[in-house]
């Protein structure tokens, strides 16, 4: 053994530190990758031997490479080995390691919780901070829900050091864990004000990041926010700060009016620019969430344009690049201010810099005016020629477009100009943007109808040179345009001058080379060509040759398509082949087939909104939930009956549920529908009718009252030589509105009319409705259906994970919800730490209840069942009930010195935000605005208030945020107060994210176990399966987590945790101790300090239910004596606590039901007039299910108990009654669960 | 939030790369490589604002750097952070690595990547900032480095 150590530090003394790594990597420059793997391969060997200080050298070797992109996670677990090492030095190393390589899907993660648990709580803070650090880049869900706790915890540690970092890294673990968000969050709020700056500033950050998502969720923060923005020094935390307004603004108008005058202070004040550049950015969204009602704050918005005018003309590139970027917010609300400063903007075009460029480019979009887009764009078009890299130029492409399209192709005057940019900007190479012009050319030919004609001539060209932009196919995502065009030659080609020779060219050879769904477009367009020729053709009988030479050329070119491994192309060529041979056949006949064909196209497509399916309402007395058919009738005794029948119960009766409801629908009402229907269908434009008069029923629909007039300006020659085609438009145009202007001067009346139907003279600055377009043009507009809804929320990302942090955090907590739920607990783990105590757990917890009523009802329920319980603690209830008052003013005086926004926040900020001239000290406006009762009483009145009995002092220790919850609860309810303790004070878990249908109450499975003057015990059991296979047929074990809080003011210390056992359960001790022995808690409380433990019991027989009693003994130390206290409670093992949540495949549970292993039984329960998914949800939280299927209002579920029983529901709902038929293999153990399941019912 | 912080030099070396997102190792060197394509074709005086990294997060994020001799120092933020804010904090570090290591010098960053990055880890944490006073970072990292002396000398 000695020996193998110092043969260990030899070696080790020869091994390459990570220097001699570099220096080596550095000496063979020329074979690199040979010399790493040399390398990898020593680091290998190393990470073998079981010197820890030989595996860190060679982890910290393997995080050098992976920085050079080699992959290390086959050494995954190593670093884990590291981590765990006791010493910083190597620990520090494993985290950095993990941190640089770990991610959700390593798996050896999941063997991290205990080791990160035990550094969390390591005395010594680097420790603790280097597991925070490394935790903060490799969280999981699983993660976060395992030791939120223990950083909640830390939160609150002594060390500000700690502090920062523990309330910095809860944001990783509400993103993953959203359900801690709600119990972490008073926490949070109070580091607002934490002494240390650090923590406080981290508190900011990890709000602001928050709020930035959810803003609506933080409003109520807005005083606490803005005391802090007018006392705070650090401009970091301003900065957040200011930020975070910025995002509030919107939603509070009110906020805004209030901040002006603080953030233009701050401006003409600060020195710092970072800080000063916020401000206006802020200042910016105020004016614009007040842009609508209040018209008199130009003096703000002139402010904010001449500093950002500042900032623009600064030599400092930087500035200058903020400057534009904050002048494109000011741009959307205030164009005018900004068009002021064209002159600069425009300059800035011309920066070297492309980032300031860009900048730019942005602020152009609101610069353009009728009078001035040629220009701009032809300027434009001159950066493009010159532009380097791609993506400026891309950038620059899509700018043009946007700024040509904008507002409906606002500021076109002439559209000939704008097809010939576009055709212009066909010439970019390798741009990503091809699909964007084909879709402009396309959208422009179809809705300007009077320049079809242009375009197609146009598009017939790119068709005749197709090989200039395919020329290099790996750059052909400009060949896109080729979609476009063959479309457009094709759908109007009776505007086309030879379409002859257009057909030619979209049958030559190479165009087998594009991609499939472009060749489609041309074999499909190169029909209707053949069409038009025919029709051309006919006309004259002796050109009758020329029409069977077309035929011919289609049918010699087809075959190529034929043959294409596109199964689009080869469809429609063959398909088009057969038709050209068919009327090839004919023409050989001399039979006119012209008019024919042509039919085959006949009618005209119109623009359709992208959104236009989507928006088709439901049209009224369509119910798409009715059925059809009568479906199959079954009635509930039936089932009663077959149920008894045993086998594939289950499977029939589902598909009999299969089925929704359906409403009954007589003749009459089948009529009625019919007639509604077709009167529908008579309106609706998407309705394809027997006469497609697809034209008219556009015009009926839209509604456009004008009527294309065409009036292409014949003087524009189609080539001046020597000139970029677009540019002739802009001289072209100057002379025109020149040649206008003087016309204007004659006071030509001719034009005035014509001015009237302009659509949209009044938009643009300065003269616009001087220039008169150069087409009058009729921009159809995309048809929308009929009574289409206005909505526009389609675009939110559905993956964002901060929509799970959508929760609302003004809802005072629960008491319950103080502590975070913690789901799953390793036994391992249990062993180690073995502790506590529990009382009559009787039900696993009670839901939360929301309208006033029910509350009442529950709290009496709750009184009731209490008194029979436990008689003693009568005299205590009176008692507190005695010492409330006093009790109510002292928690008065408290909250006024607390953040403003804790409790009836609408009811504060609107009283804060209505206050009109800025408290000097916000803390007083807040304390006065705490005195106005509350109207509606609220979710926290399941919480039990806890008011230790008959010593008034130690209520003002208990927990800060419990007085809060009291308080509130007082000046709601002062009539009543009950206390009970019992199934209310559960943790909840915010479960909002569960279904959309309606959210659910807030449900948790731990339950009070015990309370007394000291401490509060919580205990929440769940089972655990370490390893499944062996507990399925050995031992079974049970965890029970308990939390201990301490409510007075002292230390408690001490906590020894036992039970007694029984003959079918037993607490787990660790070797050697005896069976009575109890365990110790391997912590201390500090005042308001709450923490769980775990332990673990084995159980023989899950058939039965069990209680143990227990107790829990402690020491309480104040500052001058120390006395010993008990705490009694009793441990209730229901059977639900033995099954475990096991999801299930429908087809195995049918196969499981069909076996005929399973014995039933049911239940009924009357008078649950809750959601039916309310309830399914209920039995999955506390009973341990999962839903198999749902149909309707009937259910399937699965659970397995830890032995491995299987036990089967099928949950169905009518009329406020469910009954629930059940099947298990253990009828023992399904007769209590079903027991339970109707005591949770019964409760609510 | 931040993205990522990179350090490369002049010629594209990358010195540090941490990334407080996931990406596999390819996708990581493919970062390093266009961004260090795109900062290196920019002038000395333009501005240290540049959108466009097609790879890390897309039209939301903006990459903030500075260029200290041979090396560039770039972090890869969104929309919540303040750019000069950014600016200053690239500021701190390098004057931090500059008390730590003495007049730091690439050769310091190429040998001690790991002091880097723990230095770093005292200043920004999961993406976020953690701290930006110099003294305090300073004072951590000492202590940090005392007890790992500590520990050798044991």
């Amino acid at each position: 053994m000695a020996l193998k150590i110092v043969k260990g530090s030899i070696d080790r003394m020869f091994d390459k530190n990570l220097q001699d790594l570099v220096r080596g990597i550095r000496n063979h420059k020329e074979d690199e990758a040979k010399y790493i793997s040399t390398c990898i391969d020593e680091i290998k060997q190393e990470l073998k031997q079981d010197n820890i200080a030989v595996k860190s050298n060679a982890v910290c070797k393997l995080t050098y490479l992976q920085m050079l992109g080699y992959d290390v996670s086959w050494a995954a677990f190593n670093i884990v080995e590291v981590m765990s090492s006791s010493k910083f030095t190597y620990k520090r190393i494993g985290y950095l390691a993990a941190s640089q390589c770990f991610h959700e899907s390593t798996d050896v993660i999941m063997l991290t919780t205990n080791q990160i648990r035990k550094d969390l709580s390591s005395p010594n803070q680097y420790d603790t901070g280097v597991a925070l650090t490394g935790l903060s880049c490799f969280v999981t869900p699983d993660l976060a829900r395992d030791l939120a706790n223990d950083i909640m915890t830390l939160m609150s540690h002594t060390k500000p050091y700690i502090r920062k970092k523990a309330v910095l890294i809860m944001y990783k673990v509400f993103l993953k864990y959203p359900e801690s968000l709600r119990p972490a969050f008073p926490r949070m709020k109070e580091k607002l004000e934490d002494p240390d700056p650090g923590v406080q500033s981290a508190a900011v950050n990890v709000i602001c990041e928050l709020a930035r998502r959810n803003p609506k969720n933080y409003l109520s923060l807005a005083p606490l926010f803005f005391k802090l923005m007018t006392s705070s020094t650090n401009n970091w935390v301003l900065i957040k700060i200011i930020k975070l307004f910025g995002a509030l603004t919107p939603l509070e108008p009110r906020l805004g009016k209030k901040l002006i005058e603080p953030l233009t202070n701050l401006i003409h004040s600060t020195s710092a620019m970072s800080l000063l550049y916020e401000c206006v950015n802020t200042v910016i969204a105020v004016l614009i969430s007040l842009s609508s009602g209040m018209p008199n704050h130009s003096a703000s918005i002139q402010l904010c344009v001449q500093k950002l005018r500042i900032l623009i003309e600064d030599s400092d590139q930087n500035l200058k690049y903020l400057g534009l970027l904050a002048m494109s917010k000011i741009l959307k609300t205030h164009p005018k201010s900004v068009q002021s400063h064209k002159d600069l903007i425009l300059q800035c075009l011309d920066d070297k810099d492309e980032s300031i460029r860009l900048r730019a480019l942005d602020l152009l979009y609101g610069m353009v005016s009728k009078k001035n887009l040629m220009e701009i764009v032809k300027k434009l078009m001159l950066h493009v020629d010159k532009a380097e890299g791609t993506t400026y130029r891309d950038e620059l492409l899509t700018k043009i477009i946007d700024i040509c399209s904008q507002s409906n192709y606002q500021y076109i005057t002439n559209f000939e100009w704008y097809i010939s940019i576009l055709v212009e900007l066909t010439r970019l190479e390798g741009t990503r943007h091809g699909h964007l012009i084909a879709s402009q050319m396309l959208d422009v030919a179809i809705r300007v109808k009077a320049i079809r004609a242009f375009a197609v001539a146009q598009m017939a060209t790119l068709l005749d040179n197709a090989h200039l932009l395919t020329g290099n196919t790996q750059h052909s995502g400009i060949c896109e345009v080729l979609y476009a065009a063959a479309w457009i030659c094709g759908e109007f080609s009776e505007h086309l001058e030879d379409p002859m020779a257009t057909l030619e060219a979209m049958l030559r050879p190479k165009v087998a080379t594009l991609p499939g769904h472009i060749q489609a477009v041309y074999v499909q367009n190169a029909a209707k060509l053949f069409s038009t020729v025919l029709c051309g053709q006919e006309g004259a009988p002796a050109d009758s040759k020329v029409a069977q030479e077309t035929s011919q050329l289609l049918i010699d070119r087809l075959p190529v398509f034929v043959q294409s491994d596109n199964l689009e192309v080869q469809e429609r060529a063959s398909c088009i082949l057969q038709l050209v041979k068919y009327i090839q056949k004919l023409q050989q006949k001399d039979v006119e087939v012209a008019e024919e064909v042509t039919a085959l196209f006949a009618g005209e497509l119109n623009p359709v909104a992208p959104k236009a399916q989507k928006k088709v309402p439901v049209p009224e007395g369509l119910d798409l939930d009715a059925w059809i058919n009568e479906p199959p009738s079954g009635s509930e005794s039936e089932d009663e009956g077959r149920k008894t029948k045993g086998k594939a119960v289950f499977a029939r009766e589902e598909s009999r549920h299969t089925k929704p409801r359906y409403t009954e629908v007589d003749e009459k009402e089948l009529a009625m529908r019919r007639e509604v229907r077709k009167a529908e269908q008579a309106n609706n434009p998407f309705y394809i009718k027997a006469s497609p008069s697809s034209q008219k029923v556009y015009q009926e629909a839209v509604g456009v009252e004008h009527i294309p007039v065409v009036q292409i300006d014949l003087s524009v020659p189609l080539k001046v030589p020597g000139m970029p085609m677009s540019d002739q438009y802009v001289k072209l145009e100057e002379e025109r509105r020149e040649k206008n202007k003087a016309d204007r001067k004659k006071k030509d009346k001719k034009k005035r009319r014509e001015k009237g139907r302009q659509r949209r003279g009044d938009s643009g600055p300065e003269s616009e409705e001087d220039i008169t377009p150069a087409h009058m043009v009729d921009i159809v507009t995309e048809e929308m259906p009929e009574n289409a809804l206005p909505s526009d929320d389609d675009d939110k990302d559905p993956n964002d994970p901060h929509k799970a942090l959508n929760i609302d955090l003004d809802k005072p907590l629960a008491d319950s919800e103080k502590k975070l739920p913690v789901r799953t607990h390793r036994p391992d783990e249990v062993l180690k730490s073995p502790i506590e105590d529990a009382e009559g757990l009787e039900v696993t917890s009670e839901p939360k209840k929301k309208s006033g009523k029910e509350k009442d009802k529950e709290r009496k329920k709750g009184k009731e069942k209490k008194k029979k319980k436990h008689k003693q603690e009568e005299g205590e209830d009176l008692m507190e009930a005695g010492s409330e008052e006093p009790v109510q003013s002292k928690v008065t005086n408290d909250v006024a010195a607390q953040p403003p926004a804790s409790t009836p926040e609408a009811s504060d900020l609107d009283f804060w935000l209505s206050n009109a001239p800025v408290p000097s000290d916000p803390q007083e406006a807040a304390a006065v605005t705490d005195a106005p009762p509350a109207s509606t009483p609220d979710a926290a009145s399941g919480v039990a208030a806890v008011v230790p009995d008959s010593e008034p002092e130690e209520t003002k220790s208990s927990k800060h945020k419990k007085k809060k919850q009291k308080k509130e609860k007082d000046k709601k309810k002062k009539h009543h107060h009950h206390h009970h303790s019992d199934g209310a004070r559960e943790e909840s878990v915010q479960n909002g994210t569960v279904e959309d249908e309606e959210p659910l109450p807030p449900m948790s499975n731990y339950a009070m176990l015990a309370e007394n003057s000291y401490i509060k015990m919580m205990k929440q059991d769940a089972d655990e399966v370490c390893d499944i296979q062996g507990n399925l047929h050995d031992g079974s074990q049970v965890v029970v987590s308990v939390i201990f809080e301490n409510k007075c003011d002292s230390f408690i210390k001490s906590m020894e945790f036992n039970v007694m056992d029984s003959l079918n359960s037993k607490l787990q001790r660790p070797e050697g101790a005896g069976p009575h022995d109890s365990l110790t808690v391997p912590f201390h409380l500090p005042p308001g300090i709450s923490s769980e433990a775990r332990f673990i019991f084995s159980v023989q027989s899950i058939v039965m239910p069990q209680k143990l009693k227990g107790t829990l003994t402690f020491i309480v130390k104040t500052e001058d004596s120390s006395t010993h206290e008990k705490l009694d409670f009793k441990l209730h093992f229901t059977c639900t606590s033995y099954l475990i949540t096991t999801p299930c495949y429908s087809d195995a549970y049918a196969k499981l039901l069909e076996s005929g292993d399973l014995k039933g039984s049911s239940l009924k329960l009357e008078g649950i007039n809750q959601p039916f998914h309310h309830l399914l949800a209920r039995i999955c939280f506390h009973h341990h299910f999962s839903v198999v299927e749902r149909i309707d209002s009937c259910a399937s579920m699965y659970s397995r108990s830890i032995q491995g029983h299987h036990v089967c529901l099928l949950v169905k709902t009518a009329d406020q009654t469910v009954s629930i038929d059940a099947k298990c293999d253990e009828p023992g153990l399904l007769r209590n669960v079903l027991d339970e399941i109707k005591l949770t019912f019964s409760q609510c | 939030m931040i993205k990522a912080i990179l350090i490369f030099n002049n010629h594209g070396k990358p010195r540090l790369s941490k990334f407080y997102e996931h990406y596999s190792e390819d996708t990581e060197q493919q970062i390093i490589r266009e961004t260090f394509h795109l900062v290196s074709k920019r002038d000395e005086n333009v501005c240290n604002f540049l959108e466009g990294g097609m790879l890390i997060g897309g039209s939301e994020n903006k990459l903030i750097y500075r260029h200290y001799a041979t090396l560039y120092f770039v972090f890869c933020v969104d929309s919540s952070e303040s750019e000069l804010g950014i600016l200053d904090l690239i500021q701190v570090f390098v004057e931090t690595l500059d008390k730590c290591f003495e007049n730091v010098c690439e050769l310091d960053l190429i040998f001690h990547v790991d002091k880097v990055h723990n230095i770093l880890a005292e200043m920004v944490m999961g993406g976020m900032v953690l701290e930006t006073n110099m003294n305090e970072i300073i004072t951590q990292v000492d202590a940090q480095n005392k007890m790992e002396k500590s520990e050798v000398r044991l």
